[in-house]
């Protein structure tokens, strides 16, 4: 034993409590209920406390705003989400195309390609840097603004998710490059000796393993998508979510339609949130057990 | 210009090695290859030349230009100088497209580089279907006629992280030969496994040198290397030092430079 005596190395009372399960639990729920009690009684508590639950949280507000009103002129912030909804996931599906066609054409090597490379690099520049309300407005008024045939008649429907597209892709191409990039050289060349074309290789062997890999980001950004659907607001003709608020609050005088239309867009994006944490803990727990 | 040869039964499986005796002759010469990497002179001027059925290991230590060699025959890296002529034709030419001729050359990798994607099955005929264009149920069976040979069969629809490295390598192996290549080249197959594994896989390789297979080998398995070449060649610092027979290279070296690496084997107990 030495000069090591009984205990030497025995944890301390609490540590120990805090490592049982069930002091765990305690713990946890009791350090919540505190965090949880004291930011309600900071709002309960706060001077403009009445006024702002008056303007923001009045029920009664809220399910008018929810469920519409046409004889008093506003919309139903509800069915506003389901223009929403139809922006993002017709967005997604045109965005998940012509990302990766930016993509591989920045990828590319031939030398016939290099104009077209060099419009992908400055498409994903210029729309990376510019912020989205301001393509949204620039496509939505300013295309119908040039007369020009079919470009100029669409809606602003059209336009809206034009814009969110052309934005969104610049993002979404970076991702697919990163996850192309993440493929090992060694499978490519294990590919080439094969006597595969860079073709085929690329659609059989590289592009299903980026693709694996990039589905937790790739889902990161459709929920900023999700919401950035509301920014479709500023074009004034979509009456969405956002815009069926926004309605409201200047017929009422009340922004209780703004709460319920953030409140429908949680509901949206926090099952897909979940969802991307569940892949990223599986992806993770496959790669840590393939590394053994 | 290198042109799909007609496959016939006879030419194609690698299993009947004694219907290729028909034709013998020079597989490959390379002559006088350059490769630099930037600054870095990989291969200095080699010359070798490989006939039909032979199968030739190279040996030298990491970095003395094994693996660049194999991979500059297998035409994944562009040469700097010289030629290589497979079967009579100068592949390295700009006429040719590699493509063609890698689908004749089969290649194994010391890091078995399957697709992880795709189950075992598939990874082997991928290529027969994509690049040789033949359908899914033929490539597909003679796959699994494959797999069966080198008792592989039931691993046919795992995927590759399921299996063991020495069936990993194996697989691989099949993979290449799925393509009925005329020419297998193999870089160091055994050196990312487990030593208990090694053996399996040098057991394939032994079976198809018994079958006429065209080969050539990096390896740093002396005792295989001993065994089963026709020649050894040893590389050092992008040169070849000295070849010949086994016996000779490995048991009576004439030049210091094969001396002193097989001194160093030697003292790491590898022979």
């Amino acid at each position: 034993m030495g000069e090591l005596g009984v205990g030497a190395f025995s944890r301390s009372r609490r540590s120990r409590m805090l490592r049982s399960p069930r002091g765990a639990v305690v713990t946890s729920t009791a350090s919540t209920l505190v965090v949880l009690g004291a930011v309600v009684a900071a709002f309960l508590l706060a001077p403009g406390s009445r006024a702002v639950r008056a303007t923001y949280f009045n029920v009664h507000d809220m399910w008018r705003a929810f469920i519409g009103d046409p004889h008093e002129g506003f919309y139903s912030v509800g069915r506003g989400l389901v223009v929403n909804i139809e922006m993002f996931t017709i967005g997604e599906v045109l965005i998940l195309v012509l990302a990766l066609l930016v993509a591989l054409v920045r990828q590319s090597k031939s030398p016939v390609l290099f104009p077209l490379r060099m419009i992908a690099v400055a498409y994903v520049d210029f729309f990376r840097g510019v912020p989205l309300i301001l393509v949204i407005l620039a496509i939505g008024f300013g295309l119908p603004a040039l007369y020009l045939p079919v470009v100029s008649s669409q809606s602003a429907f059209v336009y809206g998710v034009l814009a969110l597209v052309l934005a969104y892709s610049a993002y979404v191409s970076e991702v697919y490059r990163a996850g192309l990039n993440s493929v090992p050289l060694s499978q490519v060349a294990s590919a080439r000796s094969l006597g595969l074309r860079p073709r085929t290789a690329m659609r059989h062997v590289v592009l299903p393993q980026a693709v694996r890999t990039i589905i937790p980001p790739l889902l990161n950004d459709f929920i900023s998508l999700q919401k950035d659907t509301a920014l479709v607001a500023v074009l004034g003709a979509v009456i969405e979510a956002n815009r069926a608020a926004e309605i409201y609050s200047s017929t009422v005088f009340n922004y209780s339609g703004y709460t319920v239309a953030a409140l429908l867009f949680l509901l949206l994006t926090i099952p897909l949130a979940r969802f991307t944490d569940h892949l990223i803990a599986r992806d993770r727990t496959r790669r840590l057990a393939g590394a053994t | 210009m290198i042109r799909p040869a007609p496959r016939t039964a006879a030419a194609g499986t690698a299993s009947s090695g004694t219907s290729q005796a028909a034709a013998t002759g020079t597989a490959l010469r390379i002559e006088g290859v350059h490769k630099a990497f930037g600054a870095n002179r990989v291969l200095k001027g080699v010359d070798l030349a490989v006939d039909t059925h032979q199968v030739i290991c190279l040996i030298g230590a990491s970095g003395s230009g094994k693996s660049t060699l194999l991979r500059c025959v297998d035409l994944l890296e562009t040469i700097d100088a010289g030629r290589v002529v497979f079967f009579g034709h100068d592949v390295t030419s700009p006429a040719v497209d590699e493509i063609l001729v890698r689908r004749q050359m089969g290649m194994v990798f010391q890091s078995f580089n399957l697709f992880p994607h795709l189950r075992v099955l598939r990874n082997i005929t991928l290529a027969p279907v994509k690049a040789l264009g033949m359908t899914v149920a033929d490539a597909g069976e003679e796959a699994m006629a494959l797999l069966a040979r080198f008792g592989l069969a039931d691993k046919a629809h795992d995927y590759p992280d399921r299996l063991s490295g020495g069936q990993q390598q194996r697989v691989a192996i099949v993979r290449a030969l799925a393509m009925h290549p005329k020419l297998m080249l193999l870089d160091e197959v055994t050196s990312a496994l487990d030593p208990e594994l090694v053996g399996e896989v040098l057991d394939v390789i032994r079976e198809l040198a018994a079958g006429g297979m065209t080969m050539l080998i990096a390896t740093h398995e002396m005792g295989f290397a001993r065994e089963t070449a026709t020649r050894v060649v040893f590389l050092e610092d992008g040169v070849i030092v000295e070849e010949g027979p086994p016996s000779q290279v490995l048991d009576a070296p004439r030049d210091e430079r094969t001396k002193r690496f097989l001194g160093r084997v030697l003292s790491a107990g590898r022979m």
